[in-house]
Order: structure tokens, then sequence, then C-alpha cells
């Protein structure tokens, strides 16, 4: 399938840190950015669609509406959506579908977080028919912990070792140092890694995800809209997958206590994280090899080799070797996580798929600095949301 | 006085020692669904009856293994001081062909597992309170009568 592409006419962020103040000035900050860089005034956005935040009270759960408030009711349409870590990417997908449909010219995209200190925490109260309730509360199953399984089945499976997956925070933390927004600029070697504390077998600290504080935002239009606005050969956003799994989903996945069963239909390798780029190549009409970058979503360091596989880098279990080689660095063939990944920004789970788009946009303006890309052309988001969510996004200079 | 034995949660294993995780059958695939009916849906079976409960297997191979090395966060329970590391396993129950995880049972270290070993299913503590303990089930390193 094919589906018309639209305009990414402005970008913003809030650098991600643990700042302690309200997500809606981490937000505000973000969308004046992406506003003054697409040129585009506040009163001109047509349509706002907000990534919410779930730890932040009501605010959080209408954060389109927050948003708009904050920066000043000016009327225009209003939407606010949630699906986990992959809310920025539905948030955009949503802003695209208005504005295909010509309902809107042009919207903003939205999204922001603060976050609490240690691991993400179920909602509270006695739930005993959620299952992220019942994976804490029978097992102590937190997010690194699913981290580590997999981590460990590499291992097993593929023969990765725990150095392979400290390179990986070797390699993102090298690239992170030549971002602003980033929330740990710093140069890791192995030692620091390896002397980090184990956090879930085989993981170590350094090499999962902190959660974070940040903001992101996007103003995207219409084509017709960016030609008439000064935007002759604006980025464009080509492809986006929000595409959920296919049953049975055999690799186990947060916050579930069991896989589905594949004894009647589906085989053991079966794994939603392996359908969710190709509804954005086909929409986009392209496929890995045509990728010049990518951002993937390194929940650990073990987890961005799972993405080279899942996003059809390389075969199966060859991850490491791919890594090894340095193709993934900056310089390398086809480098992953030029921004410096979450492994330098941490999680702000609203934003972070918006974040992805921002890198993505830089790189192929030639915007990036110390960790740009040569001659970007294509660019690769993927990230997906506990319960399953699915997120990609193609963009294309 | 000896404490009231409970689970932790209703309707997930049963509590008889050994016990057997309660897993669904249903639709006209024959698909297993854990648990029973919190799982989600086999889209071939759709609007077909609802599940059938049935014992799941008691033993399977670990297919992975890793530890909550620091103290989860609410609604888990704390019962040590100094926190141990829990160590969990996921395990393929080869009939059922799905994978389910829990911990080990205590006194297990990462160090004694390895993907594709035989583990069992057990009852075990999770935590007690003056009158009540409240059982969970866990998985140990199989025996011969497991093999």
């Amino acid at each position: 399938m094919s589906v018309d592409e639209i305009a990414i006419l402005g970008v913003g962020m809030h650098p991600w840190g643990k700042w302690g103040r309200s997500f809606v000035e981490y937000g505000v900050k973000a969308a004046r950015d992406a506003m003054t860089d697409a040129d585009v005034a506040w009163d001109d956005i047509q349509f706002v669609s907000g990534a919410n935040t779930v730890r932040n009270g009501y605010p959080g759960w209408v954060s389109g509406s927050t948003f708009a408030n904050a920066l000043g009711f000016q009327g225009c349409q209003l939407s606010s959506s949630y699906a986990a870590c992959a809310s920025g990417a539905t948030a955009l997908s949503i802003a695209r579908a208005q504005i295909l449909a010509g309902v809107c010219d042009v919207a903003l995209v939205v999204g922001a977080d603060t976050t609490p200190k240690g691991f993400f925490a179920p909602v509270a109260g006695d739930r005993p028919d959620d299952p992220d309730w019942l994976r804490f509360r029978l097992v102590g199953m937190t997010n690194p912990a699913y981290f580590g399984l997999f981590a460990r089945r590499r291992m097993a499976m593929y023969g990765d070792t725990q150095e392979d997956f400290a390179r990986v925070k070797v390699k993102n933390s090298r690239h992170g140092v030549h971002n602003p927004n980033a929330r740990y600029p710093k140069e890791f070697n192995l030692a620091d890694v390896e002397n980090s504390p184990v956090v879930s077998d085989p993981l170590r600290l350094l090499e999962i995800c902190a959660t974070s504080d940040g903001g992101a935002a996007l103003v995207v239009s219409s084509m017709e809209y960016a030609k008439a606005h000064g935007h002759a050969d604006p980025v464009r956003v080509s492809g986006i997958s929000t595409v959920g799994p296919t049953f049975p989903n055999a690799i186990i996945d947060m916050p579930y206590l069991a896989s589905d069963s594949w004894a009647a239909a589906g085989d053991e390798e079966h794994t939603f994280k392996d359908q969710i780029a190709q509804r954005a190549y086909d929409e986009a009409g392209v496929g890995p090899d045509d990728l010049d970058l990518a951002e993937v979503y390194d929940l650990s360091s073990a987890y961005e080799l799972d993405w080279y596989e899942h996003i059809g880098l390389c075969e199966p279990g060859d991850a490491a070797q791919l890594l090894r080689s340095g193709d993934t660095a900056v310089g390398g063939r086809i480098p992953v996580n030029t921004s410096g990944g979450l492994g330098a920004f941490g999680e702000a789970i609203p934003a972070q798929a918006i974040a992805q788009v921002c890198e993505l946009t830089w790189q192929l303006r030639g915007q990036a600095g110390g960790r740009q890309v040569e001659q970007a052309a294509v660019g690769l988001s993927i990230n997906y949301g506990m319960f399953g969510h699915g997120s990609s996004v193609i963009v294309k200079a | 006085m000896a404490k009231i034995r409970v689970p932790a949660v209703e309707g997930m294993f049963t509590m008889q020692d050994p016990p057997h995780l309660i897993g669904g059958r249903g639709g006209s695939r024959g698909s297993y669904f854990f648990p029973k009916d919190l799982a989600g849906g086999d889209p071939a079976c759709m609007a077909e009856d609802e599940r059938e409960e049935v014992p799941l297997s008691r033993t399977g191979a670990i297919w992975s293994y890793t530890t909550s090395s620091y103290p989860p966060p609410s609604p888990y329970i704390v019962t040590t001081e100094p926190f141990e590391p829990i160590v969990i396993a996921a395990v393929h129950l080869e009939p059922e062909n799905l994978v389910v995880c829990g911990q080990m049972m205590p006194g297990i270290v990462v160090d004694d597992l390895s993907v594709g070993a035989a583990v069992e299913l057990r009852l075990d503590t999770l935590y007690e309170d003056d009158e009540h303990e409240y059982l969970v089930w866990k998985w140990d390193l199989g025996t011969e009568e497991a093999a």
C-alpha cells in the first residue's frame, strides 16, 4: 500500500534529565522550539495531537488540551492519545490522518513526561485482573527482568556475550556526547559498564534505560501547505506503522507472565517485534537496504541487537557481528541510535517516539553536528508500547 | 498455631502440593491460555464458547532466566532484609507450547541455571501476615521424577 506523505516543518525538544518540574513546561518548550523551527505561528496551528503521560494526574490524560491551554487556547482541534512507549508515534499517526483527510493543513504533535525515581511501577490499587499488577505482585518482574530474559536468550541461542552488550552502550555513548539534548552526554568504556552493578542478570545498571523527564514536538503539514509557506524541500514522513501483534505472539513480552500458546497455530519464533517495521516499509516503498540510519528502542543494550534483526538489518543471530564490524556506529554502513539512544537519554515515555523523529529529521537536514551521518536520505525509527502497540516511522529527505 | 495457607491470587494455580497452573483451552483449534481467562484470544475462535479449565504441565524446560537484583516496587511485597535477589525463569511447557514465568525456589542462584534445563512446579510462600501464608507457584530444578 502506498500512503501519501506529509511534511515535517519543524522539530523541537526539551533536554532529557531529572529536572523535577512539570511535564507541561517541557512540552511547551519543545512545542515553541518546533514552531520557531517551522516558522509557523501558534495561531496558525489547526490541530494539536498530544501524547499522554499516565503518571502526572488528569492533565497528563488530556495532554492535547493541557499543552494547548498552556500555549494559550486559540480554538483549534485537539486530540490526546496513549499507547505506552508508542504514544508519540500514535499521536503523529493521528495528525497525519487528519492532514491526509483534509481535516487540517498543519498540526502540532507534542509529548512530555515527568517521571518518578526508580523502576516504573503499575498504577496503584489491588487489581488481580491486570497483567501489569500480577507480574509485579506474584513474580517481582520489573521491566529490566524482561530485558534480562531476552539478553540471556541471545547468549544461549546465538553465543552473544556480555561484552557484546556492553559494546552497544559504549557505541551509543560516543554518539550521545554530541547531542545537547541527551541526559548523559558522557563517553563510557567497557570497564565502566562491567563495573556497574547487575540489575537483571546478565544486564548491568549502565545497560538499562533510566526513567527521564523530557519533551519533544513536531510541526507537520500537508505537502501543499509546506510549499505555500516557504518549505520547498522539507523532510517528509513516508511511512508510519502502528500495528498490533498477530496471534500467537510466541515470544513472551511485557507485561505478561506467559507467552501465547503456539500449540494450535504459529511457531515458536513468531514475535510481534518482527512485524512492526514492515508496515512502515510497505507504506514508504523501501526496505532495510535503503536505510541510511535507524533509531531503535534500546531499552537495554542487548535489546538494540534484537532490533537489528527485527527491522531486517541482518539475519537472526547476526546482530552482534554487525555491531562488532562497526557498521552501526556513526561512520559505518548503517548507523543506529545516532542520538545516543535511550542509553544516553533514558526514557520519557510519551516524548520518546517523537524524539526519535526529531533526530531523524536533524540527520536528514544535515543539522546533527558531531554525530552527523553523511548524506543521510532515509531513516527509520522503531519502538513499541507495552501490551502490544507497535510504532515505526520512516522519513525521507 | 499454624498459619492458614491461601493462594496469593485466586484461580491461577491449584493448592495441592505439587500444584498445577490453571490454564484455559478453547475454540475449534484448541489453543491453550494462561491465565485461563486473562490471556488474550485466538482470533480464529473469537465467537466460540468459554474456555475449558485445564491443568498445565507441571514440568518444562528453561527458555531463559534472569534476576530482579533490586527490590521491585509495590505491589511486590519484599520479605527479606537485606533484600535477596529474586531469580526468575521463563519456562517452556512442551505439550501446551507456551512459556510461563515464575520465581525459582529459594536457595537457587543464577549460576545453577541454564537454558534448556528441566524444571518442575512447586508451591512456596510469597509473603505472610499474622494469620496467613500467601502461596504462589515457583519453579524448582528438575528431579528424576520430573525427567
